[in-house]
């Protein structure tokens, strides 16, 4: 007797070519830039649809001229990378810093005003933050900040942080509570246990949140145009690129520098991707 | 005895101040970057604000008015981006929705290789937004893009369609918002990736059993679909609904780095920008993104009268 859950052999083949056009569609696109980013302009005018270019003519100038200097020819991109980079990891210590000890309390600790925290958490998740940009331009220009990658940097924070603890305390949660109640036990104080027992097990949570909170923070787009539009020496990658295409920048060096911001996160997507993906979702599994 | 108590409640108490210290700092935080700044966002819709303003503000009485409620309705461009926005979000959410959930049905079944077609199928949602634009620009235009030329190669199209530029497009004798489409599409490209994900994740944690049992007493896979998986995944997909529709309702850097606003597609939120940066007018910006939480508060009571009606049946 055939297993009832078996599928037929058309439901099978209907799933596999299903799959094979989802996957098609989704990396598909990204696939093309890269190839496009190897071509020399001409050659993709003349030629639009020969997509596979021929190993003799592969030409890597554009991935050159996007990141050189300008005094060398190029558009600038390699500082733009740079700036992106410095404010992200800057971000990614002081939101997981943070997040950490909130996290671990709504997690674990029954406090006065837990409740209040946790739902305001969740409210800010939900919160339009457009609305937010308003005043916090105004606040941060009225100190002074909007011109400069410190305001950026507080905006970030700012707002990596509600996520961070929400996926933080999901991590926490998931622990079993006996390792701690051994430490207490032992009299170990909290910030011991914090961090000698609670974070070497927690780890591999944060630092998948720590990935997540990177690829937020060097993906945005939005505060960085508000903020430092006016600035180019302090432009993040994402702000610099979208500035080239007013400059007549030919294509293949726009998709030379969108590939080279791509590339980190795709790497670091790929490296944790297990722990995101059970981070991201936790909260679907009620 | 009396000592167990005591000490019970010397326990309590530290934990009381251990949590609150430990969120303390994500307290000030938020209280700082979003509680104070929503107040000053109605402060600011309720008065005349400009951008030249700022270095005196909070040094002299504000000026309450209801001017900028008042302009907004009056502007018709304003309801036509209302509307628009409804619709973009409105469309992006089945969308969105729709893909992940056939998606998550589609990779169910465990199979050699699963966690890698999983890993690639989420590549759209973890691209920055800057490459996936140009890609896309690329990919829509006239000249060289790749549609364009196999439309007009191998299609046969007369000529070539400007996808990002085309507010009102004749298909078969039918008007259709071509661009605002096409951005649909494009928001549906990086967010359904994320609701097959939840979706996923919720459908790992339901029993088998019952599907198994079903399937023994002759249930058609459609009706074992129909009757026992969707009914176990209204909450998230209700959930994942609401989810995406506040998210698309706010989304920005999609639209402004795609269209720039052209072919019909400026939304809200490229209203709040250009009444903040080019109008420098804070109180107009202000207002407009009031308005906008409005509508999701709206949209939010909607979702707890639903899921809780859902409870209660």
């Amino acid at each position: 007797m055939s297993n009832p859950l078996r599928p037929s052999r058309t439901a099978t083949t209907v799933r596999v070519v299903f799959l094979v056009v989802a996957v098609t569609l989704a990396i598909g696109p990204v696939i093309y830039g890269f190839l496009l980013s190897l071509r020399p302009y001409s050659d993709i005018v003349r030629n639009p649809l020969s997509l596979i270019p021929d190993l003799g003519s592969l030409d890597l100038s554009a991935y050159a001229t996007a990141m050189m200097d300008e005094s060398q020819g190029g558009f600038g991109l390699g500082r733009f990378v740079l700036n992106s980079l410095i404010i992200a990891l800057a971000t990614v210590v002081l939101s997981i810093l943070v997040s950490i000890l909130g996290a671990y309390a709504a997690a674990r600790l029954r406090y006065k005003g837990r409740n209040f925290v946790n739902s305001i958490i969740l409210a800010i998740y939900l919160f339009p933050g457009i609305v937010l940009s308003v005043p916090l331009f105004v606040l941060l220009a009225r100190m002074g900040l909007t011109r400069s990658l410190v305001g950026l940097f507080l905006v970030y924070v700012a707002t990596t942080i509600p996520v961070s603890v929400y996926m933080l305390r999901n991590y926490f949660i998931a622990l079993p509570e006996s390792i701690e109640e051994a430490a207490m036990i032992d009299g170990a104080s909290l910030p011991v246990m914090l961090r000698k027992i609670i974070l070497p097990v927690a780890l591999p949570g944060v630092v998948a949140t720590a990935i997540y909170v990177f690829m937020i923070a060097w993906n945005e787009y939005f505060y960085a145009l508000l903020f430092l539009v006016q600035e180019k020496s302090l432009w993040t990658a994402p702000l610099g690129i979208s500035r080239l295409t007013d400059f007549q920048v030919p294509v293949p060096v726009l998709l030379a520098g969108s590939i080279t911001v791509t590339l980190p996160v795709i790497i670091l997507f790929f490296l944790a991707q297990r722990y995101l993906v059970d981070g991201l979702a936790a909260g679907a599994e009620k | 005895m009396r000592e167990r108590t005591s000490r019970r409640l010397g326990t309590q108490g530290r934990e009381n101040r251990n949590g609150q210290l430990l969120s303390a700092p994500t307290l000030i935080v938020i209280i700082v970057s979003a509680v104070i700044p929503f107040l000053l966002v109605i402060v600011f819709a309720f008065s005349e604000v400009r951008l030249v303003d700022i270095p005196r503000l909070g040094t002299e009485p504000i000026d309450w008015s209801l001017d900028n409620f008042r302009r907004a309705f009056a502007n018709p461009a304003f309801r036509a981006s209302l509307w628009t926005t409804i619709l973009y979000s409105t469309l992006t959410m089945i969308g969105s929705v729709g893909v992940g959930l056939v998606l998550a049905l589609a990779l169910r079944r465990p199979f050699r290789g699963r966690g890698f077609v999983r890993a690639l199928l989420l590549v759209p949602y973890v691209l920055p937004v800057i490459a996936a634009a140009v890609i896309w620009q690329t990919m829509l235009n006239p000249q060289y893009g790749l549609v364009n030329t196999f439309g007009q190669e191998v299609l046969g199209w007369a000529s070539p369609i400007g996808f990002l530029s085309t507010s009102s497009y004749e298909v078969l004798g039918v008007r259709i918002p071509l661009t605002l489409l096409v951005i649909v599409v494009f928001e549906i490209w990086t967010s359904a990736p994320l609701s097959f994900l939840f979706i996923t994740a919720r459908m790992q944690n339901m029993p088998s059993e019952i599907e198994h049992a079903a399937a023994i007493d002759g249930a058609s896979g459609g009706q074992t679909l129909r009757l026992i998986i969707l009914p176990q995944l209204r909450g998230v997909i209700l959930l994942l609904c609401l989810l995406r529709f506040v998210w698309t309702f706010q989304s920005f850097s999609e639209i402004y780095l795609l269209t720039g606003g052209a072919g019909g597609t400026e939304v809200m939120s490229l209203k709040v920008y250009t009444e903040l940066v080019t109008r420098a007018d804070i109180g107009s910006a202000a207002a407009y993104g009031l308005l906008m939480t409005a509508v999701l508060t709206v949209l939010l009571a909607i979702y707890v009268f639903v899921s809780r009606r859902k409870e209660e049946a």
